[in-house]
């Protein structure tokens, strides 16, 4: 199902199938270019494969944003050890709910991009690890693996080739960390989701210790038009450094919020303004969190730019999972910095002292200051707990909290100031203005 | 403790999608599926899981504590939960959420005395771009207005 209106300006590849009758089952597929890009693999060399991958400039869609291609080559194939495919549907970063659109309305498109990695690797058996509030998405993705097994594409001898290849879908149940790989793999294997510790990468040593290519669900999904079209076509889409298309989910104070697929850098103030309809009501823009609630703010007049890793990160921001955020001139935020912790605290494993202890602190003193109940010396402490915890913990959920939290006081520190003496919020009047 | 033939089935499936010596795989997924039949994840529950998967119930009870979705106490028939993490909060989900109080007379993991309806602030569902987001037992609602919240609450009481 679609939940809001296709962009004209969109460039439809991971999503071409979205809205089809059907777009969801195997005849849809296979009558629109289904396992093309796996038949063709079929006859070609592992290294041949990873070669168009690599070619494609594709970059890990979870957010981290490591070469798609490159990752695959370290997982080594004469270990002696089983090889795996884990897919990492645990979509929970703020701001983002597009793996969810991808896994619902084609979820072929994710098996077959687990088969073409599998080829390159060597695997016959691929995990879906799907985050538990997904039930739905489960279901769809349990349709369609047995369709496919039903007619030859999963399974023993996978359409007479000798390949042979299963895929399981594994529900979360409630777990942010559990986004991160290594904790998704703790998960997996039945545990608390609690990060591992790195390197080994999971490219080596992985699910069961074995070697393991795990990557984002939209990574998975642009396999198949990869090897389809040519790594080359692919790459062309997007930027040199970083190929192709996203899906990219615009949310927060904009007229048209929604899942739009976009060559990869696409601008930013033409994402909000001709693809998501401007800002509601005719406001100014305030702000942008352009990847998902871990990455640092941009003012609005930061906002000017190609939405790639590269130009992002050198706007000192991240394109993190494509979730762009936009908030508008009457948004407090305080009050947004003040929710961002509140679920970094909520989602902290507890495992490590800086994240635990720093996250719990900062959500007090962010509750504290929005209340008005802050002194002028809890600004400098709120940068001090954060810059303290940046690099000191054992997985990225620490810098996670602390990234966004660092920008927004120093990019609104004036709105921060005119919540001190105990006054109140100068928003106050505002901020129901959207549940009015 | 006996589960519905449609969850042995579900259980073999899933025992069935890990390597033999693997079996611990499934603990979360068993958890959660028989969650959904037990309404909550119950001492005889942990026993149970632990007693098919050759575990010890501390282990599985230490597991089971790690996962939000995974509760101690029953919640209500309809088990309402709503987002008011950052894209929900700027569309008006912390005050969706209030409003769902007052509409409701029960706070946060808490629910009606006749069972009928509990209530959950939640983190993000994954439904950013259709703002407020509601999710009722495993079904979402998009774009939840007070109002529209108001004839969800009594299109569920008249279904009962």
């Amino acid at each position: 199902m679609l939940y809001n209106e296709p962009s004209p300006l969109e460039v439809r590849i991971l999503t071409r199938r979205f809205g089809l009758p059907d777009s969801a089952s195997l005849d849809t597929y296979l009558a629109t270019e289904g396992f093309a890009g796996f038949r063709k693999a079929l006859a070609m060399k592992p290294e041949e494969i990873l070669e168009q991958v690599k070619i494609s400039n594709l970059r890990g869609r979870g957010g981290a944003g490591f070469p798609t291609g490159l990752k695959w080559g370290f997982v080594p194939r004469d270990s002696g050890k089983p090889r795996y495919i884990v897919v990492n549907a645990d979509e929970g970063e703020p701001g983002t709910c597009k793996d969810r659109l991808l896994m619902e309305n084609d979820p072929h498109q994710l098996i077959e991009g687990m088969l073409i990695a599998g080829l390159v690797v060597g695997a016959r058996t691929g995990y879906i690890y799907v985050r538990g509030e997904y039930r739905y998405v489960i279901e769809v993705l349990e349709r369609a693996i047995e369709e496919c097994r039903q007619r030859g594409y999963l399974g023993r001898n996978i359409l007479g080739r000798g390949f042979d290849f299963e895929a399981y879908t594994h529900t979360g149940a409630g777990s942010y960390e559990c986004g991160e790989e290594s904790a998704l793999l703790e998960s997996l294997e039945g545990k608390r989701g609690v990060p591992r510790i790195r390197p080994p990468f999971p490219a080596v040593a992985g699910l069961y210790r074995c070697p393991t290519v795990l990557n984002n669900v939209e990574s998975y999904s642009s396999i198949p038009a990869i090897l389809r079209e040519g790594g080359a076509a692919f790459a062309a889409l997007g930027t040199p450094r970083d190929g192709g298309t996203r899906l990219f989910c615009i949310s927060g104070h904009v007229n048209r919020p929604g899942v739009y697929e976009l060559p990869v850098g696409f601008n930013l103030l033409r994402m909000i303004h001709e693809v998501a309809g401007g800002v509601r009501g005719g406001k100014k823009l305030k702000a942008v969190i352009p990847g998902g609630s871990s990455c640092p703010v941009l003012r609005a007049d930061e906002c000017d730019l190609a939405m790639d890793y590269d130009s992002v990160a050198k706007a000192g921001s991240m394109l993190g999972s494509g979730g762009v955020i936009v908030i508008g001139e009457d948004a407090c935020m305080v009050r947004v910095a003040s929710r961002i912790m509140r679920f970094y605290a909520h989602e902290s494993c507890g495992w490590c002292i800086p994240c635990r202890e720093g996250t719990a602190w900062l959500r007090k003193l962010l509750a504290r200051f929005h209340a008005g109940g802050a002194t002028r010396s809890d600004l400098e402490l709120i940068g001090d707990v954060a810059r303290n915890m940046l690099g000191r913990t054992f997985c990225p959920l620490g810098d996670a909290a602390a990234m966004p939290t660092i920008s927004l006081v120093e990019k609104f520190r004036d709105e921060f100031e005119a919540h001190l003496d105990g006054r109140e919020c100068p928003f106050k009047s505002t901020v129901s203005e959207a549940a009015a | 403790m006996r589960f519905s033939a449609e969850l042995e089935a579900r259980f073999e499936k899933l025992l069935a999608s890990y390597p033999p010596d693997r079996r611990r795989s499934a603990l979360v997924p068993m958890l959660l599926y028989a969650q959904d039949e037990a309404g909550s994840v119950t001492p005889e529950l942990v026993g149970e899981v632990a007693r098919r998967l050759e575990l010890q119930p501390a282990e599985v009870a230490s597991v089971a504590s790690y996962y939000s979705m995974l509760r101690q106490a029953r919640p209500g028939k309809h088990h309402i939960q709503i987002c008011t993490n950052v894209s929900c909060q700027l569309a008006g989900g912390a005050e969706l959420f209030e409003h769902a109080c007052r509409r409701l007379g029960i706070g946060h993991r808490e629910a009606t005395p006749d069972g009928r309806f509990s209530l959950e602030e939640v983190e993000c569902l994954g439904a950013c771009c259709w703002a407020p987001a509601v999710m009722v037992n495993y079904e979402y609602h998009h774009g939840v207005t007070p109002e529209r919240f108001d004839r969800l609450i009594e299109a569920l009481r008249q279904a009962d």
